[in-house]
């Protein structure tokens, strides 16, 4: 009886204590001395989860040189990312695809945005069938989604496959059930080069697959795909290396079959034409696109992902955010991309942004 | 009202010259009761209202075709949300009806059969299942019961009673059938602990009068514990069937999320909370956000659908326990 | 004849115990797979370091998820304060008052809310609390998450106190209580156990619920104790990381739900302990 209100006392201190070290403030700016007079500012963003492992990794190294702004990033989305920002509940968000300038104009916002390519990354189509490295074309590809190859061993695939032995196997399809970046830019790419894709289901971060399974996430993709022997799927570069999933060779347009690497994506960057043309504060999608690029060694499934910073009252947070990806878009920022299983923007692009902004 | 609350309506009264009267504190308290059930009536119906509201576009332009149209197509801007009522439906009640068994038998054998000694312990260790968070069954489901179903369960099943429409069809794990199984596990603690509830409150004479008039220990039980139960058993499966209509984050790893409608269990489906997870972050155009909160506003309805069933159930049977008596 | 009849009777109650105790013992097996399968996962993160440090990104030593724990226990701390007892005043006013109009309404709403998924809670609590106010704060995401347990409470202790005898109400009455007086002292605190029982399965769930979170908490990456801000939670942090490619992320991942479950757990038994202490009290 006593005992037991004892507990209860300490358990209520212990519960306590958050709100305690609160008001002594225990973090760790208030012990730092060279900040003690300076304002720490939080911003916050939302976006993408493609590019939340580097971006985790920016932020942390930025900090030890830029003590008082805190960054704090959150991957729900792109589309759930741009949507915060036009309410403007975060500061700056992040998406795997441009925003069009129709979707700005109709939200009547009153201010403009600025959407800054960050780093690349690729979509890779990863298999289960042990012992055999494919090669498949876009074309054969769409069929394959589409449901219209439905074996293992089809001639469509043999034909791109001689040396090996494809068994009479159902290919199972495993597609993304929740919306994404990832599969608008898988999409996109089928949409140019089979016709009849583009027609049904066509291309966006949602579609009615017209065959196979749905899983979570980039990751259960890779899970059901370890799981299943027989499947196909498409995920990020980096699920793919990180769970050891054998990874199709894709032809591109000059005709070679490529494996995704850090190298063929900084090659398909490389194709990106006119660069000094590209206008900073209009980004135009055509212009940006990287799928199918020109070139021997590029992997035709490769894009941008980008920052979108609004541009409102060139107030603190805004100055520190530019500050933020000039550092991000120097060589410094850059090198970081590569050990994270993400590539480095051509550094002409690079240049341009920081000097444009 | 409360000692402390008492004190400080004294002194507040003080100020007004009035006796803190018998009457005066339960008029109070009384109002203090209604003002807090009005203001969560108040903030429900607001929540109705927003959800109807969000989803206006959607409604103007599909109208009530929106609940019998199958196709489910973010790109063409066409939605339908039949595949996903099905499978709400589907999956709610075989889960119910999986659960059912488990969460009372669990309650008998806590309350009645088992030792006494160990009753606190059996009952915490299944109230832990609902303290599971639900993405972790969700990534077990994924982990662990997929496969189960895809490599061990299927064939079990399509060799017993593989000839029923239910069970047709290819199976790679993720299905409606998965959805249902995890589902009826998070469930049970529900039912499991309402019921233990319900079982320990019964009068001892009504198991004492059985005994006495020769019935077998599952006589007694039956007559005795189950029957004056029976309409807190049913509102404890209301309970559970309100959780399983609900439930998010386990489904939405294990469903597959797929706009078809299939008689067969292992085939992957959809239900409305899991395309509502799935694709309310990424939905970037109006009208699929609009589709997907008439969709939401839809599930309040089959909700209030469910509870108003198993209320009339209640009523229904309420005269019918007593006879058993 | 009768011989034939106590047999069948007989053999009914055989069938039906073993029924029972198979079925109860089928239940255990998913609590036990799940417990096994996370503990194994989480067990090898689990250091000092995860209790007590902030995330640190992919490739560096010694991160943790004390900025979750710490953010959890807050927003559910301020969710529980403001639900419990309006759950509680909300299932005894549907058990008293069980004819009046306010009451019928007032069941189907909450019917309705118990079978809202989480994150249509969460969208609403997104939509007046984050939108008006600019900006993600826990405050949101604690009305969010009373939203959840405020139904569970509800309707259990209307189920509880449905089973109360009218002998105690009347026992008060005609001691001279008014009736505010019967509900909080023999209603709610005579059925204690019982009423609790209802009220942790409420706290268990919503501690582990992630989508009310997402769109209202949002998340932080460092330790925040500031309310009207975006703040970590456990349920939240472990679905990103699970979420991401990364094998060390998703193993801090099973590490955080085996945290969360302990930390469910412990409140769960803590509060059985200190109930059944002060009833033998009683």
């Amino acid at each position: 009886m006593k005992i037991t209100k004892s507990v209860l006392e300490s358990l209520l201190k212990l519960l306590l204590l958050p709100y305690l070290s609160a008001y002594f403030s225990f973090s760790s700016d208030s012990l730092c001395l060279t900040n003690l007079y300076a304002e720490t500012v939080t911003i916050n963003g939302a976006g993408a989860s493609f590019p939340y492992p580097v971006y985790t990794k920016w932020f942390s190294e930025y900090q030890k040189e830029a003590l008082n702004v805190k960054f704090n990033y959150q991957p729900i989305g792109s589309s759930g990312g741009v949507r915060q920002l036009f309410s403007q509940t975060v500061d700056f968000a992040a998406s795997d695809v441009l925003v069009s300038d129709k979707e700005i104009a109709s939200k009547n916002l009153g201010w403009n945005i600025l959407q800054i390519p960050t780093v690349l990354g690729s979509v890779v189509v990863v298999y289960n069938l042990s012992g055999f490295n494919l090669k498949i074309d876009g074309n054969v590809l769409a069929q394959i989604f589409k449901g219209k190859i439905s074996k293992w061993n089809d001639p469509q695939i043999a034909s791109l496959n001689h040396e090996l032995k494809l068994p009479n196997k159902e290919i199972l399809v495993i597609h993304r059930s929740d919306g994404s970046g990832t599969t608008e830019i898988f999409t996109s790419y089928l949409s140019i080069v089979n016709q009849e894709w583009k027609r049904a289901p066509g291309s966006g971060k949602a579609l009615s697959w017209p065959t196979g399974i749905g899983a979570k996430g980039n990751d259960g993709i890779s899970t059901m795909i370890k799981q299943t022997p027989g499947s196909i799927g498409y995920v990020e570069y980096a699920f793919a290396i990180n769970n050891n999933l054998p990874m199709v060779a894709i032809k591109n347009v000059s005709g070679k079959f490529i494996i995704p690497s850090i190298n063929s994506m900084i090659k398909a960057a490389s194709a990106l034409k006119n660069i000094s043309e590209i206008n900073i504060q209009k980004m135009n999608a055509d212009k940006m696109n990287l799928l199918n690029a020109s070139g021997d060694e590029t992997y035709p499934i490769t894009s941008f992902t980008y920052l979108i910073i609004p541009i409102k009252k060139q107030d603190e947070k805004e100055n520190q955010i530019k500050k933020f990806v000039k550092w991000a878009l120097s060589i410094k920022g850059q090198n970081m991309t590569s050990s994270l299983n993400y590539a480095p923007l051509p550094a002409e692009l690079s240049k341009k942004i920081i000097d444009g902004i | 009202m409360l000692l402390c609350q008492q004190n400080l309506a004294k002194k507040l009264l003080m100020v007004f010259k009035m006796k803190l009267t018998a009457k005066l504190e339960e008029r109070l308290g009384i109002s203090l009761m209604y003002i807090v059930v009005l203001s969560i009536i108040i903030l429900i119906f607001v929540m109705f209202i927003l959800l109807f509201k969000m989803s206006w576009p959607a409604i103007t332009k599909f109208g009530f075709h929106f609940i019998t149209s199958k196709e489910w197509n973010p790109v063409k801007e066409q939605f339908g949300a039949w595949p996903f009522l099905y499978g709400t439906i589907i999956t709610s009640i075989l889960s119910l009806m999986i659960a059912l068994p488990f969460g009372v038998s669990s309650a008998i054998f806590i309350t009645e059969i088992g030792p006494k000694k160990l009753r606190i312990f059996l009952g915490t260790s299944i109230d832990l299942i609902a303290s599971i968070p639900s993405i972790i069954f969700g990534m077990w489901g994924l982990f662990y019961l997929v496969p189960f179903i895809r490599e061990t369960l299927t064939p079990l099943l399509k060799n017993s009673i593989g000839f029923l429409p239910f069970f047709q069809g290819p199976s790679f794990g993720i299905s409606l059938l998965a959805a249902s199984l995890i589902l009826s596990i998070m469930i049970i603690p529900i039912i499991s602990s309402l019921c233990r509830e319900l079982f320990l409150s019964v009068p001892v004479t009504y198991k004492e009068a059985a005994l006495a008039l020769g019935a077998t220990p599952f006589e007694k039980i039956k007559l005795a514990v189950l029957a004056p139960s029976i309409t807190g058993i049913v509102g404890a499966a209301g309970l559970a069937l309100a959780r399983a209509l609900g439930e998010t984050m386990a489904v939405v790893m294990v469903i597959g999320n797929s706009p078809h409608v299939s008689l067969s269990l292992l085939s992957p489906g959809a239900t409305m909370a899991s395309i509502l997870a799935n694709e309310y972050a990424e939905a970037g155009a109006d009208l699929h956000l609009a589709s997907l909160c008439y969709m939401a506003t839809l599930l309040f309805i089959v909700t209030m659908l469910v509870n108003s069933i198993s209320r009339f159930i209640i009523k229904y049977f309420k005269p019918k326990a007593f006879r058993g008596l | 004849m009768v011989k034939n009849v106590m047999l069948y009777r007989k053999l009914k109650n055989t069938y039906f115990w073993f029924m029972v105790i198979g079925f109860t013992l089928f239940t255990f097996i998913p609590l036990f797979l799940i417990l096994k399968h996370t503990f194994t996962m989480g067990w090898n993160e689990l250091s000092i370091d995860f209790i007590f440090n902030t995330p640190k990104p992919v490739g560096e030593y010694g991160g943790g998820m004390s900025h979750a724990i710490i953010g959890s226990l807050i927003i559910i701390s301020l969710a529980v304060v403001v639900s419990i007892p309006a759950g509680i005043i909300t299932g005894t006013f549907l058990s008293e008052f069980p004819k009046s109009k306010v009451s019928s309404i007032l069941r189907t709403f909450i019917g309705i809310l118990s079978g809202t998924p989480s994150i249509v809670i969460g969208i609403f609590a997104y939509v007046i609390m984050v939108v008006p106010l600019k900006s993600f704060s826990a405050w949101a995401g604690s009305l969010a998450l009373s939203l959840v347990i405020l139904p569970i409470v509800t309707r259990s202790t209307e189920e509880v106190l449905k089973l109360v005898p009218i002998t105690i109400r009347e026992a008060g009455l005609a001691l001279g209580f008014t009736r505010i007086k019967i509900f909080y002292y023999l209603l709610i605190k005579g059925n204690r156990r019982a009423l609790s029982t209802g009220v942790i399965l409420a706290i268990s769930r919503s501690m582990g619920e992630t989508a009310p979170l997402l769109f209202t908490a949002f998340g932080n990456v460092y330790l925040s104790y500031k309310l009207s801000g975006p703040m970590a939670t456990l349920p939240v942090q472990i679905f990103n990381y699970a979420s991401s490619p990364h094998l060390e992320w998703q193993r801090q991942a099973w590490t955080g739900a085996m945290v969360l479950i302990m930390i469910i757990f412990s409140i769960n038994v803590l509060s059985k302990l200190i109930l059944s202490s002060s009833e033998r009290r009683m």
